[in-house]
């Protein structure tokens, strides 16, 4: 029952994920961060299989930084979301990874951008968009109270009503959620929405 | 030379491949004598429904409760020591923790041979590390290396549900791995078909300032209330500790001792019974 879901504002990128770690019955961890700082203006949310998710994505973060390192620059946002939609269409037809991502990041001429890519290497450039069970609570919400270069007040409110439906709706809905945002100042965690707390 | 593979030629009539045969035999038992290798299948409707469920009966599912958790002077790693195949008790004595080096333990679930052999194997990387680093290895790093190694085995079969758990410059650290490529950092995790029997009690009772004495009877009490409800789970309840020194075993106890130890019978308590007999008053005269 996992929820991954973005929106793009005026000159920032939002990004929730739950922080549920499932096996079966029985909830792991409230707390697991979904969400990897590529670079610093890069992050990538992921959900899926577990060893798929992570490998994957760790895969993705250690190729960004290799490229950073024997360029001296950073790959922009749209280079590395085409970097990794490769790679998932590579190992596609012979092992496939079961990972489903929200790419978003930062770059100085284009602004904010956030990319929906999939287990079947489909990848999108959108405004906002959902993965998991979540979704299908939450996009229509998101199609009716999006607006174009929304502040950040008003993309919080936003995800907050959508984190109040999936809890409301969804009948195994996750606890937990956090929130990462990226602006010109960087990719960073902005907050919690805890409704279970590890002692 | 040539190995012999004849035998799987399919039968043919050819009568000069069989000494003394003669022209008189009847083709079926021609057939018969003309394949002497084959395999005989069973004789069933659907092979391999069969097949499948032959394999299901003797595959090793995670009939086990293990646990380990984290608090503030180490890690306290408690398991029972049945092993099932369905029905079946196979042992009440097997060792569910395996001490992959002084100052790390990690822990069985699911196919015994899996987690011997790799945490064995996660040993030997550790000490390659330590020899090449002049450093030991961290818990994560060690964690690490084995969910890379079973990632790259992902969807051949393995079955493992393991926690390695150790002290190192970080503090008291237990990571729980999967056969699935799962890995998670966390506070305390419990794995097996009684697991959630351990985490009721575990959860409960669990302060990050437990005592040494009163972590390990924390443990060893959720291991015992899981191997009272889970068919799967008995036998024995291993307790170990794991400080800034390395680990240490505190204590093994038969669960029936520790029932009677917990529940002691009490000869003038009468359990109430659940139903009975009464005489109901006789309405009509006889």
């Amino acid at each position: 029952m996992e929820c991954l879901f973005g929106v793009v504002g005026d000159g920032f990128v939002l990004l929730v994920a739950d922080t549920s770690a499932v096996r079966s019955i029985v909830v792991q961890k409230t707390d697991e961060d979904k969400i990897l700082n590529l670079d610093s203006h890069r992050l990538l949310g992921t959900s899926g299989e577990p060893g798929d998710r992570v490998y994957f994505s760790e895969y993705i973060q250690k190729n960004i930084h290799l490229y950073r390192f024997r360029n001296g620059i950073q790959l922009s946002t749209a280079a590395a979301a085409n970097f990794a939609r490769g790679e998932l269409a590579r190992a596609l037809r012979k092992n496939p990874y079961h990972a489903n991502m929200l790419f978003a990041g930062y770059d100085e001429d284009v602004g904010p951008s956030l990319f929906y890519l999939d287990y079947i290497a489909t990848l999108h450039k959108i405004q906002k968009g959902a993965m998991g069970y979540g979704g299908y609570f939450i996009l229509s919400l998101m199609d009716k109270y999006y607006k174009p270069d929304m502040s950040l007040d008003d993309a919080l409110k936003l995800v907050d009503m959508c984190i109040d439906e999936i809890r409301k709706r969804l009948v195994v809905a996750p606890p937990n959620f956090i929130i990462k945002i990226i602006d010109k100042d960087g990719a960073r965690t902005h907050s919690w929405r805890k409704s279970v707390v590890e002692t | 030379m040539r190995t012999d593979l004849s035998c799987l030629d399919p039968p043919t009539l050819c009568r000069s491949r069989l000494p003394g045969l003669g022209a008189e035999e009847d083709v079926m038992g021609l057939l018969e004598k003309t394949v002497p290798g084959r395999l005989e299948l069973p004789q069933v409707a659907d092979l391999d429904a069969f097949e499948k469920s032959a394999v299901q009966m003797v595959k090793p599912s995670k009939g086990t409760t293990t646990l380990a958790f984290i608090y503030k002077d180490g890690v306290v790693v408690a398991v029972d020591s049945r092993a099932s195949m369905g029905p079946y008790i196979s042992s009440q004595t097997v060792k569910k923790v395996i001490e992959i080096n002084p100052y790390l333990l990690g822990t069985m679930a699911g196919g015994a041979a899996d987690c011997q052999f790799w945490q064995r194997n996660l040993g030997l990387r550790c000490r390659l590390h330590e020899l090449g680093n002049k450093k030991r290895i961290s818990v994560a790093g060690a964690s690490k290396l084995l969910a890379n190694i079973l990632f790259s085995y992902r969807g051949m079969g393995l079955s493992m549900g393991t926690m390695i758990a150790g002290w190192d410059d970080t503090g008291p650290n237990v990571y729980y791995i999967d056969s699935d490529g799962a890995r998670l950092k966390g506070q305390r995790f419990s794995v097996g078909s009684g697991s959630t029997y351990a985490y009721g009690v575990l959860d409960a009772g669990y302060k990050w300032d437990l005592k040494k004495e009163a972590a390990c009877e924390l443990g060893r009490r959720a291991i015992y209330h899981a191997t009272f409800r889970d068919a799967a789970s008995g036998g024995t309840v291993s307790v170990y500790h794991i400080g800034p020194d390395g680990w240490e075993k505190i204590s093994g106890d038969d669960v029936n001792d520790l029932h009677y130890a917990y529940y002691p019978v009490q000869s003038t308590q009468q359990t109430p019974p659940e139903q009975s007999m009464t005489d109901v008053a006789s309405t009509s005269s006889s």
